[in-house]
């Protein structure tokens, strides 16, 4: 038994099977993307009680009794408003293939949540586990800072 | 009101929504009712000859459908088409030796699929590569450009008396004389490694035939889905229109998912029709890592001379380039670091030669830049050593060779990689290094600051880069623009997208020749149901050619759009203005008709549409260039060392 984005979900699964695999294939929840499978990218991630966990790397029986966020439980499904964390990406031009996305909303919240008003090292080292091969860090960096301060980077 | 500009203005990507919220459909999110999953035995080997193979015990296993070998292919079985023809260069070399689907007798590189197993889950699927028994003999491996090209070295392809997989030349006014007058000759040699693109997407594609209307649909994550709909076609025996290939978001293309055709992709459809059920295959990491083409080796010996004051007088290049184990896009990489060399400066003499190699490595396709880098990296550390010897300022070096203003079109004399003489459009070239040299305020760091570090124990240096880059190369792409009758915009283009912006790009274009929001145009890329003219999105050309489609189409919409107005407004074309999904007429913005309703009146549900006209607010429309269009740019840069 495993509560996603706050709906519960009862299933029988084979122990080899990852967390990641799970999302995606059985509950259909495919905005938890799968880069790597061995908890480098980062693109993975979840929140397994309100911390960032990458789902490639643990057994969806290893969730039994817990409380997984996914991407789509930021708006309700995918449907709702954006999250302040999610408009400030696409205010900052964030992303752009939006392939690592996902994996890297997820691992900021958590950090935002605990670190309301990060410095630049402070939101790099919070990116450092997450792999974007597209934008170069830069715009994601200057989304975090628009979403914790208001500061919008100026256009360079 | 007038209309208002949208090109060049600050918007907010649309689709940046679906990426955001989870939405954005790729292809590994594809899943069907029946789905199979597929994986693929590899090689292990760089270099082995295949003698035999037993796949029984993975046929028995429960949850495997099928096992696929080459013999198991029949006539599917054949080597990949030769993508991109060389050039005609006089005196060129050239051995085509295209990639297949599975290998039947030889191991060429580490990650050449040799079987194929198709099972109910993935999980099973790979269980059951365990169960394939491989007998394969090690041969050498040719790893190292030069002592692949070495008297006796083992050869990759065994028809061909050596492993040279092209010789070119190409030669612009006369090196050797040049170097007689030289003051300065510089010689040095240069290595450029190998490496992968890495997108964080992985390869996938996912196929389906639909035996009621007999059609295929395949979900690919490739940068061309047209060429792959077209090949496709043709391979299976069916006819175009038979086929909808769709490449949804994609997570980063970078080159490598242009390669046409590869394996998987060949045979991921192949077994779906014969199997009768959808089956899916996504790569992993791993597999990334040695089955996704790559890019880069090669080894470069360059001359540069020069006149006392640092005028280039010629270079001369002879370089290896490392094309792995086949070669299915011709001479593309190595042709670009050959004209991309020239950059942006004066080279009146230039003789380059390249020979590319076969080896038992990954197949080698254009990554980032498609070897252009290379070509900047050998000119402009040949200047950085030039300017050294001859105590001239390496910002000054560069200057003094660059283009003028006044020298476009400017004809480089040697043939591009798109078979057209290389010659740049247009460019200037010094405002751009002035800019970059202010930018890292230059001057005073050298005369000041970088002395200081130095002192103090630092070591900081600096790079400055100028080059030229041919992209918006041809044949053409193409685009359909429909004023629906909600009054939104619709918008097909052939080309995908892997993260450039297309949908807010092309919807800008759009949007300011109609006079509509950026919001209100809704793009739809890389689908061939929707647009089945076009190649694709590779050597950074989807702006300069299907954004100039774009506008081509969306102009002959506006056309349309004026021909109605002005009859439903009784007002001359000239005098009328489409602003904010509306038109009417200058002064008057109170009375006018929304594009909604014109696109109603476009198509009514009576009345013929007159001779020589067409029913709705649509058009179709093509951008081919002659050549490639020339950019430029300049880069500088801090390092610090420590
Ligand atoms: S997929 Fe989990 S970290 Fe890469
Ligand atoms: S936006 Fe493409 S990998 Fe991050």
């Amino acid at each position: 038994m495993v509560t996603v984005n706050g709906a519960r979900y009862e299933r029988t699964v084979e122990p080899r099977l990852l967390l990641s695999d799970f999302l995606r294939n059985e509950l259909g929840l495919t905005g938890t993307h799968v880069g790597c499978e061995h908890g480098v990218c980062g693109a993975c991630t979840v929140l397994l009680d309100g911390e960032a966990v990458r789902s490639c790397l643990m057994f969806a029986v290893q969730a039994d009794g817990h409380a997984v966020t996914t991407v789509e439980g930021l708006t309700d499904g995918g449907g709702g408003p954006l999250h302040p964390l999610q408009a400030a990406f696409h205010e900052a031009h964030g992303l752009q293939c939006g392939f690592c996305t996902p994996g890297i909303l997820m691992t900021l919240v958590p950090f935002l949540r605990d670190h309301p008003h990060p410095d630049e090292r402070e939101i790099r080292e919070a990116l450092s586990g997450n792999l974007c091969r597209c934008t170069g860090y830069q715009n994601i960096v200057a989304a975090v800072r628009l979403a914790s301060d208001g500061i919008p980077t100026p256009d360079r | 009101m007038e209309s208002r500009r949208q090109i060049g203005e600050r918007v907010r990507r649309t689709e940046d929504a679906r990426l955001l919220t989870g939405r954005a459909l790729f292809v590994d999110d594809v899943r069907l009712d029946g789905m199979l999953h597929v994986a693929f035995l590899r090689s292990q080997h760089a270099h082995a000859r295949l003698t035999g193979m037993d796949a029984t015990a993975a046929r028995a296993r429960p949850g495997v459908v099928a096992v696929y070998t080459a013999a198991d292919l029949g006539d599917y079985w054949r080597p990949g088409p030769l993508l991109v023809p060389p050039p005609p260069i006089a005196g060129l070399v050239f051995n085509a030796c295209t990639q297949v689907p599975l290998a039947k007798e030889k191991l060429r590189h580490v990650g050449e699929p040799i079987a194929m197993v198709v099972a109910e889950s993935r999980y099973l699927a790979e269980d059951a590569l365990d169960d394939i028994v491989v007998e394969a003999e090690p041969l050498p491996a040719v790893v190292d450009l030069e002592a692949a090209l070495a008297k006796g070295a083992p050869r990759v392809h065994e028809h061909l008396p050596s492993n040279v997989a092209a010789h070119a030349v190409q030669r612009k006014g006369d090196y050797a004389r040049a170097k007689q007058r030289a003051h300065t000759v510089i010689k040095r040699r240069f290595r450029y490694d190998r490496g992968a693109s890495a997108a964080i997407e992985n390869r996938a594609v996912a196929a389906q035939w639909d035996p009621r209307a007999e059609e295929l649909t395949v979900w690919d994550t490739t940068q061309a889905p047209i060429p792959i709909r077209n090949g496709l076609a043709q391979l299976l025996g069916l006819l175009e229109s038979q086929v909808r290939v769709v490449a949804p978001f994609v997570g980063g293309g970078f080159g490598p998912k242009i390669m046409m055709y590869y394996p998987e992709e060949v045979l991921v459809p192949w077994a779906a029709m014969k199997l009768g059920r959808p089956v899916k295959w996504t790569e992993d990491r791993q597999e990334n890592f040695f089955a996704t083409t790559q890019e880069r080796g090669q080894i470069h010996d360059a001359e540069i001379t020069l006149d006392q004051s640092g005028k280039i007088l010629g270079v001369r290049d002879v370089f290896l380039h490392d094309t792995g184990a086949y070669d299915p896009y011709g001479l593309t990489v190595p042709i670009n670091s050959q004209c991309t060399l020239l950059g942006p400066y004066e080279i009146p003499n230039y003789e380059s030669e390249f020979t590319a190699v076969f080896t038992n490595k990954t197949i080698v396709t254009p990554v980032r830049g498609a070897g252009r880098q290379h070509g900047v990296f050998v000119i402009e550390r040949l200047l950085d050593f030039a300017a050294k010897e001859l105590g001239i300022d390496r910002a000054e070096i560069r200057r003094r060779n660059l283009l003028r203003r006044d020298q476009f079109p400017f004809n480089n004399e040697i043939l591009f990689q798109d078979s057209a003489p290389l010659t740049y459009d247009s460019g200037d070239y010094e405002p751009a290094l002035d800019q970059a040299l202010e930018l890292i305020d230059y001057h005073r760091f050298v005369r000041e600051e970088q002395p200081r570090l130095r002192a103090a124990g630092r070591h900081v240096g600096i790079g400055i880069v100028c080059y030229v880059e041919g992209t918006g190369i041809g044949p053409y792409e193409g685009a359909r623009v429909t004023v629906e009758p909600g009054g939104r915009v619709r918008l097909a283009t052939g080309v995908g997208t892997q993260g450039q912006g297309h949908f807010t790009a092309f919807a800008q274009i759009v949007a300011e020749v109609l006079g509509v929001d950026v919001a209100d145009v809704h793009v739809i890329t890389g689908d061939t149901r929707e647009f089945h003219w076009g190649t694709g999105t590779f050597a950074s050309r989807g702006a300069v050619v299907a954004g100039s489609a774009c506008q081509a189409a969306a102009l002959r919409v506006r056309e349309k759009i004026l021909e109605l107005a002005s009859q439903e407004l009784e007002a001359s074309k000239a005098d009328l203005v489409l602003a904010g999904g509306s038109v009417h007429v200058r002064g008057d913005p109170s009375a006018g008709i929304t594009l909604g309703a014109l696109a109603v009146k476009a198509n009514p549900l009576r009345g013929a549409v007159r001779p020589g006209t067409e029913p709705g607010l649509e058009a179709t429309a093509y951008f081919g260039p002659d050549r490639g269009s020339t950019a430029s740019g300049v880069h500088a840069m801090l390092v610090e060392v420590r």
